[in-house]
């Protein structure tokens, strides 16, 4: 549904967008995330045909983004950003000004208004003017905008930016909801939200594609890191070296709480000693009371990523500077 | 396209009719035109013709109309709604002449009113029918190309007084200044810049002429500041 390839956008003094490539197929929702300034909003103006890209190509629905921007634009409902509406109109005045301009007549406006008003509750402010709403009433007017001719692509720019923590959880729902139609593609620069809403996670840093995948592929990828936590009473020491002589396992650290020897141990790559590590205890006759997996999370891993690539672009300006 | 532009200029005129600037611009200019008559038409011994009323009128248009036009663009630019707009299924050329309708709609209702000292004339002055008639075809077509400047003038910037200030410069210049270049130079440069003056033309209806060449004069006119508006447009694009 939508294609990007090899996509590069250069502003005057940077690149914003460098060189991404990935495809959506219909029905997926997908997770955009990134730190600020990570070429988020860029790409999404790229394909709802707000700006042209320096090089690469878009296309959505089959339909490229540059020489049939038309026809992408009647098939996208994108939600910008910073939620702009009209300030000046009142709320069913404005969508009904956007339906006039999505091609939509009287009967089909009307339809589609009670239609969005339903779904995104807007039912208790429709005939205030915009400028009196609150941030969350806008940010649903926006996307009852979005949905107003029931598009096939839905691109939301940080859907629950702003929003208080119910009506973040409302939005999430609404999401949801609609992906069952639509294809989504939504951008965000907090984790838990991408996490919650999304099916596959596309990670941009620096403008470049870091990572992708489902939210379990990619904590499948710092598995290698995990450490299991136990509690065991005996003698430090006797424990400590008893654990480390099993197999599988990396690192032992301990600490005394209470009688009981609290352990963190580190596991090589791709191994899981919890079993052995229950024999050895029972072996020696002590007693377990804890022994888990502690599976990184995916935020750890995007903060690791992030940083890895801040840290390599800065070696490359260094470089470039000597 | 017509759906477009029509959708375009009703949300124009309903902003426009919304926003507290447009009335103090009307109420600001039928003043000034009104004290203008008074003190020029209405002053016993005095001719009472429609001419000077017109005159008075396209002076103070030169300011009033890029405070209407301001708006239009440099708005969108500020706020952002522009990114709203330019990803619907509209084209740079029907947004433009969209808001140049809006604008235009209003300055025509604005015009209405100041038939009131038509009134005036009629009632109490001779009845030069078709010179106030010509008059006002004249104050049509004068409005169309101030718009269409002031809308180019929008479409710079998103600092809503700057754009003002282009329009007002622009229009300056070719009403005032282009007259007095004229009288410096000879040859080429004085049928050149004698043939760019808006006032030069628009006296041609205040007198109660109806010249083709002073009607092509502002058509095309109107046409090249709306193609300029829309060729901006599409170059903040490119930036």
């Amino acid at each position: 549904m939508i294609r990007v390839q090899n996509l590069t956008k250069m502003f005057t003094d940077r690149k914003a967008v460098d060189g991404i490539s990935f495809s959506i197929e219909e029905g997926e929702i997908v997770g955009f995330l990134g730190p600020n300034g990570a070429g988020k909003t860029t790409t999404l103006r790229i394909l709802t045909c707000f700006m042209p890209a320096t090089s690469g190509h878009a296309s959505v629905a089959g339909h490229d983004v540059f020489s049939d921007s038309m026809s992408v634009r009647r098939v996208v409902g994108y939600l910008p950003e910073s939620t702009p509406l009209d300030m000046n109109l009142r709320v069913r005045e404005y969508l009904t000004f956007r339906g006039k301009i999505r091609g939509l007549d009287r009967a089909q406006r009307e339809s589609a208004i009670r239609r969005v008003t339903e779904l995104c509750w807007l039912g208790d402010f429709i005939d205030r003017p915009i400028h009196q709403l609150s941030k969350g009433m806008k940010q649903r007017v926006g996307l009852g905008d979005a949905l107003l001719h029931d598009p096939k692509v839905l691109i939301l720019d940080e859907p629950t930016i702003g929003l208080d923590p119910t009506q973040i959880r409302e939005t999430r729902n609404l999401i949801h909801l609609l992906a069952k139609k639509h294809t989504v593609l939504l951008s965000s620069h907090i984790l838990p939200e991408v996490e919650a809403t999304c099916e596959r996670t596309i990670i941009i840093a620096g403008g470049k594609i870091v990572a992708s995948g489902t939210p379990n592929e990619l904590k499948e990828r710092i598995r290698g890191g995990s450490r299991l936590i136990a509690e065991v009473s005996g003698p430090n020491a006797e424990v400590k070296d008893a654990l480390k002589g099993v197999s599988g396992v990396d690192k032992v650290e301990t600490s005394a709480d209470d009688g009981w020897q609290r352990v963190t141990i580190e596991t090589k790559r791709g191994t899981d000693p919890r079993e052995d590590i229950f024999k050895i205890v029972k072996q020696k006759g002590w007693s377990l009371r804890e022994l888990r997996l502690e599976v990184g999370s995916l935020e750890e891993f995007f903060v690791q990523i992030v940083a890895q690539q801040m840290a390599e672009q800065r070696a490359a300006r260094q470089e470039a500077r000597s | 396209m017509t759906r477009n532009v029509t959708a375009l200029t009703q949300r124009e005129l309903m902003t426009s009719f919304y926003s507290p600037v447009a009335y103090i611009v009307a109420a600001i200019f039928l003043m000034a035109t009104g004290y203008l008559f008074m003190n020029s038409t209405l002053i016993e011994g005095n001719e009472a013709t429609i001419r000077p009323l017109l005159d008075s009128m396209s002076w103070v248009l030169i300011f009033a109309i890029p405070l209407l036009t301001m708006r239009v663009l440099s708005d969108e630019f500020a706020s952002g709604t522009i990114e709203a707009l330019m990803t619907a299924p509209v084209t740079d050329v029907e947004v433009v002449l969209g808001k140049f309708l809006g604008v235009l709609a209003f300055y025509l209702t604005l015009l209405v009113t100041t038939l009131v000292h038509v009134f005036l004339l009629l009632r109490y002055g001779g009845s030069d029918l078709p010179a106030i008639l010509y008059g006002y075809v004249g104050m049509i077509l004068l409005g169309c190309l101030y718009v269409s400047v002031g809308v180019f003038a929008s479409a710079l910037t998103k600092h809503q007084l700057v754009a003002a200030l282009i329009g007002m410069g622009v229009l300056c210049l070719f009403s005032l200044v282009v007259d007095s270049f004229a009288s410096w130079k000879g040859g080429l440069w004085r049928s050149v810049l004698s043939y760019v003056n808006i006032t030069h033309h628009f006296q041609d209806f205040s007198k109660g002429i109806l010249d083709t060449k002073a009607i092509v004069f502002f058509v095309s006119g109107t046409a090249f500041f709306l193609f300029l508006a829309v060729k901006m447009l599409e170059s903040r694009r490119w930036r």
